[in-house]
C-alpha cells in the first residue's frame, strides 16, 4: 500500500528495492545464512569445550554419518520449497527404494549393481509420480504428497511386512561405514555428498535454471511470462527429489544392514525442519543451499552435544520443535519489533503521517 | 433490469436431490456401504458377529472427532499436524488423573478437552499473530508435544487396572445397540456440522479460507477466528485422547502417532480442499469412518494389512485428483451456461450480449446460482 501512494511522487527511474546497496562483505555476513553458521559454529566451540567426549573421535564420525541422510534430501527439499511447494514424501521414498533394493537384491537375485540402478530408478520414478500430478495436474503438492508418503511407504509395507533384508555384499556395506581417511571422522558418504552439494548449489545458484526456481518462488505468473517453464521446473524437482531419496535409501539399507520397511519414518520432517532452520522461506523464492548445509548439521550437533550430555532423545526433539518454531518466527518477531519502533516513533512525531497512511488504502483501491 | 436476476428453475425439492446425488458425501458413503457389504458377504461376522457390529462403530469414533477439528482448521487455509502429539498428552494425562487423584469421571474428561483447547490455543497463537504457515508452526509443536509427552511418560505405561472400571466400561457399553464413544462423536460431529453451516462464525471460517484478504478486508476478525479453529482442533484432539484411553483400557507411547496424516487424510477424501474455503464435516466423518473400515476390512478379503496403508495413500491422491477433474468440468459448464444465457435472454444480437452492460447481472447470478 505505502509502495503505491509513494511511486507517484518519486522519480520513475528511482530503484525501489535496496539490493546492492550495501557492500558485498556486509550482503554475505549480515544474512539469514550466515546467522545460522554462527550459529553452528557457537554449537561446536561451546560442545567442544563443555561437553565430555565431544572432541572425541568417534563424535564427529558418527554426527556425519547419521546426518548423511538429511545432508542429501535437503538439496533437492531446499529447491523444491524455494518454488513455494514441498515434498512431504522423500522418506516414504527412502523406505521404498530400501525394501526395493533388498528384494531385488536377496529374492530376485540381482547383482547389488543392478539392485541399486533399479532402486534409485524406482525412486525416480516415484519423484516422477509426485512432479507429475503438481506440475502438469496442478495440484497442491502438500496433499499429493501427504498421499504419496502413505503410497510410497504402505508399497513398502505391503511388499515386505514386518520381514527384513539383511543379505548384501560385504563391500558394500563395509564402504558405507569406512572412513576417507583412516583415523579422520569424515565416512565415505560425504563424497557423494559434496559431490551432489556442489552439483545442486551450481544448479541452484549458477544456472538460469535456478533463477527460474527462485523466481517461480517469488511468482509463478510472472515467471511463467519470463519464459520459464514452471511446469517442467517443478516436475524436474520432483524427479531429483526422488532419485535422491532412492541413493538415500540404498545408503541407509547398507549403513544399517537391513531392508525394511520403516526405514527412515519420520525422517521427511527432520530433513523439512532442517531446511526451514537453514533460512529457507517456506513461501518460497528465498534460500541458499550453505545456510541449509549449517542448519542440518546445527540439529546434528545439538542431537549429539545433548546425547551425550546425557539428555533422551524426548528433550532433543523439543529442542529441535522449539528451535524450529523460533526460527521460523524470527522474521515476523523482528518486523513486529520494527513496527513497534517505528509507530511510537510515528507517534511523537506528528499526525500527517498517519493521515496519508489512512488514505492510503482508498488510493489503493 | 430486475427481471434479469431469476431464482434458478428447478424446484428446491429437486435442486436438493441433485446437490446431494452431486455431493462427495454421497459419493464417500457409497463406497462405504459397498465395502460393508462386500466384507459382510466375505464373512458374516464383520457386521453380525457380536463384537463386529461394536467394533464397526466404535473403531472410527477417535479419527471422526480428530477429522472433524482438522476440517475446522482445514477451512480456514491452515492444516493442524500436531493433534496425533496432542491425543497422546491427553490421554496420558487421564491416565494420571486417574491414578494421582480421585477426581470424577467427568472431571477428568474436561481436564482432558480443557488441555487440548490449550494446545491448540498455543498453536493458534503462533500461527495468526505469528504470521507463519500453520504447517511449520503445528510441525514444531509436534516435535516439542510428542516430546513433552514421552519425557513426562518416562518408561510407564497407563495400565488398564490404573483406570476405574465405570471410565473403562464407557469404553465398551453401548445405548441401543449404538456404543457410547460413537455417540459421543456423533453428537460432536452433528454440533460442529450445524455451527459451520449455519452460525456465523462457521461461515466466516468458510470466507477466511476462500481469501483471508478479502475476509480481512471484509472487516471479520480473522486471528480470532482462526485462533478459535484451532482451539476447537485442540479440544477435540484432547477428547479423542480421553477417548482411546477408554476405549483401549491402557495408554503407551505410541497413542497417536502418525494419526495426524490420517486426520489430513480422512478430510481430503471427505472432499474437504486442502486450501480451504470449501468441504463439510459430514464429508470428513465419512472419510474417516471409510479409512478405519479399509483398515478392519482387507484381512477379512484376504488382503494382508500390511498393505492398508498403500490403500489409503492411493485413496488420498485419487480423492484430490477426483476434485480436480470435478473442478474443471464445473468451470467447463459456468462458461458455456454464461455463453447461452447472456445469448438467449436478450434481443440484441448475440455478439454485442457481452457489452450490454444489463447482460452482467443475469449472467453473475446465474453463475453464484451454480456455484451453491
Amino acid at each position: 500500500m505505502s509502495t503505491l501512494t509513494e511511486t507517484p511522487s518519486a522519480p520513475a527511474t528511482a530503484r525501489t528495492y535496496a539490493a546492492y546497496s550495501r557492500p558485498f562483505w556486509q550482503r554475505v555476513v549480515f544474512s539469514r545464512e550466515f546467522a545460522v553458521i554462527a550459529l553452528l559454529i557457537a554449537a561446536i566451540v561451546y560442545s567442544r569445550s563443555q561437553v565430555d567426549y565431544f572432541d572425541g573421535p568417534q563424535t564427529m564420525y558418527y554426527l556425519f554419518r547419521d546426518s548423511a541422510s538429511i545432508l542429501l534430501l535437503a538439496l533437492p527439499m531446499t529447491a523444491i520449497i524455494i518454488t513455494g511447494e514441498i515434498d512431504l514424501s522423500v522418506a516414504s521414498t527412502v523406505g521404498l527404494t530400501s525394501v526395493a533394493f533388498g528384494m531385488l537384491h536377496n529374492d530376485a537375485g540381482l547383482s547389488a549393481m543392478v539392485a541399486a540402478i533399479l532402486a534409485i530408478g524406482i525412486g525416480a520414478l516415484c519423484g516422477a509420480f509426485n512432479g507429475f500430478l503438481v506440475a502438469y495436474v496442478g495440484l497442491p503438492s502438500i496433499a499429493v504428497t501427504i498421499g504419496t508418503l502413505a503410497l510410497f511407504r504402505g508399497i513398502a509395507a505391503g511388499l515386505l511386512g514386518t520381514e527384513s533384508r539383511t543379505d548384501f555384499p560385504d563391500g558394500w556395506t563395509d564402504w558405507a561405514k569406512q572412513r576417507i581417511v583412516e583415523d579422520q571422522p569424515y565416512p565415505m558418504i560425504l563424497i557423494p555428498f559434496v559431490i551432489l552439494a556442489i552439483a545442486f548449489a551450481l544448479l541452484l545458484h549458477f544456472s538460469p535454471f535456478g533463477r527460474g526456481v527462485f523466481e517461480i518462488g517469488l511468482n509463478d505468473e510472472a515467471a511463467h511470462f519470463t519464459g520459464v517453464d514452471v511446469a517442467r521446473t517443478k516436475a524436474i524437482l520432483f524427479v531429483l527429489a526422488g532419485t535422491v531419496a532412492g541413493f538415500v535409501g540404498i545408503y541407509t539399507t547398507l549403513v544399517t544392514g537391513v531392508a525394511r520397511a520403516e526405514n527412515s519414518q519420520g525422517l521427511e520432517l527432520q530433513v523439512i525442519a532442517a531446511v526451514l532452520l537453514g533460512g529457507v522461506s517456506i513461501f518460497g523464492g528465498k534460500g541458499a543451499l550453505h545456510g541449509v548445509i549449517a542448519g542440518v548439521l546445527l540439529i546434528g550437533v545439538i542431537q549429539r552435544a545433548m546425547l551425550l550430555n546425557g539428555q533422551t532423545i524426548n528433550i532433543i526433539n523439543i529442542t529441535i520443535g522449539v528451535l524450529l518454531v523460533l526460527s521460523v518466527m524470527s522474521t515476523s518477531l523482528l518486523a513486529l519489533a520494527r513496527r513497534v519502533i517505528e509507530a511510537s516513533r510515528g507517534a511523537r512525531t506528528s499526525g500527517r503521517a498517519s493521515g496519508s497512511d489512512k488514505t492510503a488504502p482508498a488510493s489503493g483501491r | 433490469m430486475t427481471t434479469d436476476i431469476q431464482p434458478s428453475a428447478v424446484s428446491p425439492a429437486q435442486r436438493v436431490v441433485k446437490n446431494l446425488l452431486r455431493s462427495r458425501e454421497l459419493a464417500v458413503a457409497v463406497v462405504l456401504v459397498l465395502l460393508i457389504a462386500v466384507t459382510t458377504i466375505k464373512s458374516d461376522s464383520f457386521l453380525f458377529g457380536s463384537t463386529g457390529w461394536r467394533d464397526l462403530l466404535l473403531t472410527p469414533s477417535m479419527l471422526i472427532l480428530l477429522a472433524v477439528g482438522q476440517t475446522c482448521v482445514i477451512i480456514t487455509r491452515n492444516v493442524d499436524l500436531s493433534v496425533g502429539s496432542t491425543m497422546g498428552l491427553t490421554a496420558y494425562l487421564t491416565g494420571r488423573l486417574f491414578i494421582d487423584t480421585n477426581l470424577p469421571i467427568i472431571a477428568v474428561v474436561l481436564a482432558g478437552v480443557l488441555m487440548g483447547a490449550g494446545l491448540g490455543l498455543i498453536n493458534g497463537v503462533l500461527v495468526a499473530f505469528g504470521r507463519v504457515p500453520a504447517l511449520v508452526i503445528t510441525l514444531g509443536t509436534m516435535y516439542i508435544y510428542r516430546g513433552a509427552f514421552l519425557t513426562w511418560a518416562g518408561s510407564d505405561r497407563i495400565n488398564a487396572s490404573d483406570m476405574p472400571r465405570a471410565f473403562k466400561d464407557l469404553g465398551t457399553d453401548s445405548i441401543l445397540g449404538i456404543p457410547i464413544l460413537t455417540i459421543v462423536a456423533l453428537a460432536v460431529l452433528c454440533a460442529v456440522g450445524y455451527y459451520l453451516r449455519t452460525a456465523r462464525g462457521g461461515r466466516e471460517l468458510y470466507a477466511i479460507g476462500s481469501d483471508p484478504d478479502a475476509a480481512e478486508l471484509y472487516g471479520l476478525k480473522v486471528n480470532r477466528r482462526i485462533l478459535f479453529a484451532f482451539v476447537l482442533s485442540g479440544a477435540l484432539a484432547g477428547l479423542a485422547g480421553v477417548v482411546s484411553a477408554a476405549r483401549f483400557g491402557t495408554v503407551s507411547s505410541s497413542v497417536g502417532t502418525g494419526i495426524e496424516l490420517e486426520a489430513v487424510g480422512a478430510a481430503v477424501i471427505g472432499g474437504v480442499a486442502i486450501f480451504g474455503g470449501s468441504g463439510t464435516v459430514w464429508g470428513a466423518a465419512l472419510g474417516a469412518f471409510l479409512l478405519v473400515t479399509i483398515n478392519r476390512s482387507l484381512p477379512v478379503l484376504g488382503i494382508s494389512g500390511f498393505w492398508q496403508q498403500a490403500v489409503v495413500g492411493a485413496l488420498i491422491v485419487g480423492a484430490i485428483v477426483l476434485d480436480r477433474v470435478l473442478v474443471n468440468r464445473q468451470e467447463r459448464a459456468l462458461v458455456a451456461a454464461r455463453d447461452t444465457r447472456s445469448g438467449s435472454t436478450h434481443q440484441g444480437p448475440p455478439s454485442l450480449a457481452p457489452v450490454v452492460p444489463s447482460s452482467t447481472p443475469g449472467s453473475d447470478s446465474e453463475s453464484e446460482e451454480v456455484v451453491r
